[in-house]
């Protein structure tokens, strides 16, 4: 073989080198690995542990703890208020103002009982309990929803009594009963509270290759390396198919890293506590991973693209932060706005991927249909993203350094 | 050997190069002369096909950049205005990466590079991160992975810039021995002495033009000055933007 068939061959390897040379480089770089592979795909599955801990803690405090609630005219219902403390509930001196103490989270809630309790009670005329709370402080919720279920349950006992006692069915004084039954699965109420979860997933992607793609222009313009390397006889596409593919290498490996922790994660979470099941296993992975492949690579090009119209280094950095901002506005939409999914909807780039990872959270998979919408829509906006980078990249303005 | 015929390229309203042509013959060293802004390092960036000329031709080896910049590039050595490393790679790395995107097979390459680190003098920072290197360093660097792949043309773009003494007379001495193998060796710079020492042929640019291309006892015969300082001065017009 000849020097030049030699040399023709090699050249056709100038990807490889590319992609090679900028892997190699970005592995001695710290802030890059820390980014790719610690901060970005551990922040995830290290928010949703606390998200979950936070959650747990509060609910089995309330329903489990005695609750303290100030009672203002005890005296007049003492048998309501044995029934109560059997259940936990622990009466506490009245308090002057119970408005202002409910609003200013001094008490969850306040029972007030009128002193015509006693007469009306007698007489078998309804007589009325207040609870006094602010809806808007969630925290009192629980506490709230407990106590006026306790009273409500008191009544219908004594309704129920009374009814015996003159000789009816209790069943005349309910002719309507509704009975709950619920259809959400353990899994489906997972979903709705880890709805954060696909958006974790992106945001790792995006963290994972964030500082190679602003290297690809930005940084090596900054630092004049971007003439040299074109003075070379590589096509200006081969060398940024170089680059990109080795943003898309980092988050890839970001994700999988990702994922691998939410699988780690997802064994010792006590979701069955709260009644939600979550599988966070080596079926749901392989299939976000499917799902993000084709947004690995829109990622990659867009931010790619966003760098290259910066001077400098810094303000690449700038844009691409913003840039981040994107993937958080299907997550907001959808966890806000109760939106039925429709079909196209997979299409889109983003929305599809947080559609998809949340069936497969609620236990419900990904049709091949959802599926194949899902990647096509995304495999379209990545290379349109790739082309219209590439053609940014053929541009004179953009190698000249200062 | 590298041929350039009324090259023109604007920017806005700029005319950057305006008719640029000369000729920088296989054995010598032409100097590219002129103040700063004249136009040289557009010249060059259009020679090494980073930009297209709005008008003109650029053959290399009588290649067309329009037609071949590929081909051209292949023929080119380059050592750009920008002269930037990868911090994170060794010189030897540094190297080495433009070899490969060369296509240099990897015996030719450590055979090529090795020759070049002994004949650059830098055996001693071959294994060490670009980071920190001196600007003398840097260019070494810089030159080695620009010859890399053993170009018959060699296009120095102010070479000798923020370079010491030393550096200086090393870099100076290299030049010579790529003439001595028969390279054609193009450089531009603003410095008169530079260029009256080594250079084969001047060119002279001002304004984006070519305002003289003789050899350096011819341009002190045209403009009747015993001295080339002087007779520089009287060829562009002014002594603006010249180092002595």
């Amino acid at each position: 073989m000849n020097m030049n068939t030699r040399a023709s061959l090699g050249r056709t390897r100038a990807f490889l080198t590319v992609f090679l040379k900028e892997v190699k480089e970005n592995l001695r770089d710290r802030r890059t690995l820390t980014s790719a592979f610690l901060t970005g795909p551990l922040l995830g599955p290290l928010i949703l542990v606390m998200l979950l801990n936070i959650t747990l803690n509060r609910e089995f405090d309330k329903a489990e703890k005695p609750l303290p609630v100030p009672v203002i005219g005890a005296e007049y219902a003492p048998n309501l208020i044995a029934a109560l403390k059997v259940d936990g509930i622990v009466p506490k001196p009245p308090i002057a103002n119970p408005e202002v103490a409910v609003r200013k989270q001094d008490a969850d809630v306040v029972l007030r009982i009128s002193p015509d309790y006693g007469n009306a009670w007698r007489k078998g005329e309804p007589v009325q309990v207040e609870l006094i709370y602010d809806s808007s402080q969630r925290d009192a919720n629980t506490a709230v929803a407990r106590v006026s279920q306790l009273v409500e349950t008191y009544a219908r006992q004594q309704g129920a009594m009374r009814l015996v006692a003159r000789g009816l069915s209790p069943g005349t004084a309910w002719p309507v009963i509704a009975a709950k039954r619920d259809q959400a699965t353990a899994q489906a109420r997972a979903a709705l509270m880890f709805s954060i979860l696909p958006y974790f997933f992106v945001l790792t992607v995006f963290m994972g290759g964030m500082y190679l793609a602003i290297d690809l222009t930005a940084g090596e313009r900054e630092r004049q390396s971007l003439e040299p390397l074109f003075a070379n006889p590589v096509p200006r596409w081969k060398i940024l198919a170089g680059k990109l593919a080795a943003i898309c290498v980092f988050s890839a490996a970001s994700l999988l890293i990702s994922l691998t922790a939410f699988a780690v994660v997802g064994r010792f979470l006590p979701t069955e506590k709260l009644g939600m099941e979550l599988d966070l296993g080596l079926n749901f992975a392989s299939r976000v991973l499917l799902l993000m492949l084709p947004l690995i690579v829109l990622l990659a090009a867009l931010q790619s693209l966003v760098a290259a119209f910066a001077k400098s280094y810094r303000e690449a950095q700038t844009y691409v932060s913003l840039l981040m901002f994107v993937p958080v506005i299907p997550s907001i939409l959808l966890s806000t706005m109760p939106i039925k999914a429709q079909a196209w909807m997979y299409a889109v780039p983003l929305l599809g991927q947080h559609l998809g990872i949340m069936q497969l959270l609620r236990g419900d998979g990904v049709e091949p249909q959802q599926l194949g919408l899902c990647l096509l829509g995304s495999l379209v906006a990545a290379a349109l993203g790739v082309l219209v980078t590439a053609r940014l990249y053929q541009s004179e303005r953009l190698a000249i350094s200062g | 050997m590298i041929e350039v015929k009324d090259l023109h390229k604007a920017f806005g309203t700029v005319k950057a190069v305006d008719g640029v042509s000369f000729k920088a013959r296989d054995g010598e060293i032409t100097g590219l002369l002129g103040p700063n802004g004249a136009g040289k390092t557009t010249t060059l960036r259009m020679l090494y096909t980073l930009m297209k000329p709005d008008r003109g031709q650029v053959l290399v080896d009588g290649i067309d950049a329009a037609q071949d910049a590929l081909a051209v590039r292949r023929q080119l050595g380059v050592l750009p205005d920008a002269r930037g490393l990868y911090k994170r790679l060794t010189a030897r790395e540094n190297i080495d990466y433009f070899a490969r995107l060369h296509g240099l097979p990897e015996d030719l390459l450590a055979m090529r590079r090795e020759a070049l680190v002994q004949a650059l003098e830098m055996e001693d920072i071959g294994d060490r991160r670009t980071e920190g290197f001196s600007q003398g360093q840097r260019v070494k660097t810089a030159i080695a992975r620009a010859l890399i792949h053993d170009p018959r043309n060699v296009i120095l773009d102010e070479p000798t810039n923020g370079l010491d003494v030393m550096a200086t007379r090393a870099l100076r001495q290299f030049m010579l021995r790529l003439k001595a193998e028969g390279r054609c060796v193009l450089f531009s710079s603003h410095i008169m002495q530079e260029v009256a020492a080594l250079c084969d042929r001047i060119v002279v640019i001002a304004n984006g033009r070519v305002v003289a291309d003789e050899s350096p006892e011819a341009l002190r015969e045209q403009t009747g000055e015993a001295n080339l300082e002087d007779a520089f001065v009287k060829i562009i017009g002014s002594e603006e933007g010249l180092a002595a």
